[in-house]
């Protein structure tokens, strides 16, 4: 694979550059970069924590926790290649566990069925994300400003609905589908693996997804080739509104509780898991593996240093130098490939 | 229970108890008592009317949120007091501007717990020199010439209750794991907590095996906790500071499937403690911090402007500052503290 990568790109200066670089520049390369990444943190696991992290059910933790935040940045990968952002994930995630727990919570709701809870997240997601997606397309807001108004007012809201009260459910059924696993994967993992797959076939073997790059990286030029610009974007906001429907699901099943402080800072996190992804900011790019390691890296890093027994601003630092050493070197790829 | 009537059980049972503190507080109001201070004043008879301003960080925490309601029905229990209360704020800019507020309004008392203590000191020193009462809840100030009086909860001491009972637990094993999740790690008062945990364990031969910072949230509590427990393959017990995030430690734990330990919570939650009197779960205790200052500083206003004592003391002004204790609940003495716990 990386044979063929190298011997594709024509430009010899690279190779004079060396090979490495050039296979980072290549699509399957970044994501190659990525691995590399994962590899090397991992390997500082193993030697400083030896036993503990390579364990199954460490690797497993990791791999829980990477759920939800993962399923959010699936989402937000679409709106940022589809040349959007979307800074309200993280109150939408909040509205959304609020909402469907005061129904398993209500009195009336007693007896009803815990796929209504499922339901009612899913529906307030879409709702959210719709309304996004309408300000943005139809009512010319610039989704940075569209999306921070959804911040302030789905939080707000959550406080509302939920006198901001931790609102703890016992929903028979839920905790028992949600906690389980599947050979040995826990549900929320495989729903996670699930989402990530649909994610990938619907970005790069789907005419809506080819409509999603043509749309992020010239609207104008995709609006003449055809394409309802405008509903492209509404759908899109709507699909990262269902995916945090589905996060906030994974996060009641995760915590037994929907709260209006859950999702804090989703946002930055979900675009941090994107950026060094290897989707562009500016749109037109983007890449479901690469989202799908940078938010891998990230849980792996936060309990590489919590087996460490490292502080949570160490690991902050940390974390600020990825993002940068990842995004310093995308540019310099994208000067490379003269993109 | 419905969430409703647990509110209601709540407000009941707080009511009621504040008025047994009432009664306790106030000895018969014999006639011709003089005013010397102490005990001999009754306290609670209608006197000048006092307003009084309360401002507090927003209430996005169960915790905090007690404050404000316990603090507005303390209120409500004294015809002599009228209070004005602004919605909660995190941010310290708007909290400074809500005390201008009540400076411009020429309100007879203060009651602050400032989001931030050093940030807050300009203005409450400001409403000081205006003439105003101010007192100073749970943060402090930075200068002990910004606030009349101040009501702290002892955060050292809930360290050091946490960890004298997990010294006693633990019997003088000496090989013993103790875990610790914190709360938000910048702030002074989880410092605090940590280092009088740390120094009571140390007591005992014992020290901090594993640490995490969590920031408060109960989904924040649950990534800790499952970090934690993979950090710490065995562990015998763990100190959590903050029960509100201590339903995410919780559902951490259960989804672990790890029992070898017991928990002891922190600031005490009405859950916690039932979850203790029950005695079936994972809480053996909590170390109380009382989300009831907000309600003392109110009292101490009132009696402050008015220029009464405190009961039960001797010296005729109220004191410059309170500091609560922060005891441990256990299943023994759960029935005494369950009545004013907050709901997380």
């Amino acid at each position: 694979m990386s044979e063929n990568t190298t011997a594709v790109r024509p430009p010899t200066a690279d190779r004079a550059k060396g090979g490495v670089t050039a296979l980072l520049g290549s699509a399957a390369g970044r994501n190659t970069g990525l691995v590399v990444a994962l590899v090397l943190l991992c390997l500082v696991g193993v030697a400083t924590a030896g036993d503990r992290f390579a364990d199954v059910d460490n690797l497993l933790t990791i791999l829980r926790l990477a759920s939800v935040i993962g399923v959010v940045s699936v989402g937000m990968t679409f709106v940022i290649t589809g040349g959007g952002i979307d800074l309200s994930v993280g109150a939408i995630v909040a509205l959304s566990s609020v909402w469907a727990t005061t129904l398993a919570t209500q009195a009336m709701a007693n007896d009803s069925h815990w796929l209504v809870v499922v339901f009612a997240a899913l529906a307030v997601g879409a709702g959210c994300g719709v309304v996004n997606g309408l300000l943005i397309a139809y009512g010319r807001i610039v989704a940075f400003i569209a999306t921070l108004a959804m911040l302030a007012a789905a939080r707000g809201l959550a406080e509302i609905i939920s006198n901001r009260k931790t609102q703890i459910v016992d929903v028979p059924g839920f905790s028992a589908f949600f906690d389980a696993s599947v050979l040995g994967v826990p549900v929320l993992v495989v729903i996670f693996a699930l989402v990530a797959a649909v994610g990938w076939v619907v970005l790069n073997r789907t005419t809506f997804g080819r409509r999603t790059f043509a749309v992020g990286g010239n609207p104008e030029a995709a609006r003449l080739a055809g394409i309802d610009v405008r509903r492209h974007t509404v759908l899109l906001y709507t699909l990262l509104g269902v995916c945090c429907g589905i996060a906030a699901v994974m996060l009641i099943a995760r915590t037994t509780t929907g709260s209006s402080t859950h999702g804090g800072l989703y946002e930055l996190d979900a675009i941090a898991a994107v950026v060094i992804g290897g989707t562009l900011l500016s749109g037109g790019r983007g890449t479901i593996a690469g989202t799908v390691f940078g938010v891998l890296i990230f849980t792996t890093l936060s309990n590489v240093f919590t087996l460490n027994n490292l502080s949570i601003s160490a690991q902050a630092v940390a974390k600020g130098a990825i993002i940068v050493i990842a995004v310093l070197l995308q540019q310099r790829l994208a000067r490379r490939s003269g993109a | 229970m419905s969430r409703k009537a647990t509110t209601r059980l709540i407000a009941a049972l707080s009511v009621g108890l504040a008025l047994t503190a009432c009664t306790g507080n106030t000895p018969e109001p014999a006639a011709g008592s003089g005013d010397q201070g102490g005990a001999r004043v009754a306290n609670d008879e209608p006197g000048e009317k006092v307003v009084i301003g309360f401002s507090a960080p927003a209430a996005d925490h169960g915790w905090m949120a007690a404050i404000t309601n316990a603090a507005k029905a303390e209120a409500a229990k004294y015809s002599d007091v009228e209070l004005k209360v602004v919605e909660g704020t995190n941010d310290v800019n708007l909290q400074i501007s809500q005390v201008e507020t009540f400076i411009n309004d020429k309100v007879d008392a203060i009651v602050l717990l400032p989001f931030d203590g050093a940030a807050l000191t300009p203005v409450a020193l400001k409403a000081m020199k205006a003439g105003i009462t101010v007192i100073n809840v749970d943060r402090e100030f930075g200068s002990p010439f910004a606030a009349r009086s101040t009501v702290l909860g002892d955060n050292y001491g809930m360290g050091v209750s946490a960890g004298t009972y997990i010294c006693q637990e633990l019997g003088g094993k000496s090989d013993a794991v103790v875990a610790e999740i914190a709360g938000i790690d910048s702030l002074p008062l989880t410092q605090e907590r940590s280092k009088g945990f740390a120094d009571a364990l140390g007591d005992c031969g014992l020290k901090v095996n594993n640490r995490v910072a969590a920031e408060f949230t109960v989904e924040s509590g649950e990534r800790a906790a499952a970090n934690l427990l993979q950090a710490a393959p065995r562990i015998d017990a763990l100190w959590n500071h903050d029960d509100d995030q201590g339903v995410g430690v919780t559902a951490a734990i259960k989804n672990s499937g790890r029992s070898e330990f017991f928990m002891v919570g922190g600031a005490g939650s009405a859950n916690v403690m039932r979850e203790i009197k029950a005695a079936n779960g994972l809480h053996k205790a909590t170390v109380v911090y009382p989300s009831t200052q907000g309600a003392d500083g109110i009292r101490l206003a009132r009696l402050a402007v008015q220029g009464k004592s405190l009961g039960d003391l001797v010296e005729v002004e109220v004191p410059r500052q309170v500091e609560l204790f922060a005891p441990v609940v256990t299943k023994d003495n759960v029935d005494r503290y369950l009545p004013t716990a907050f709901e997380s």
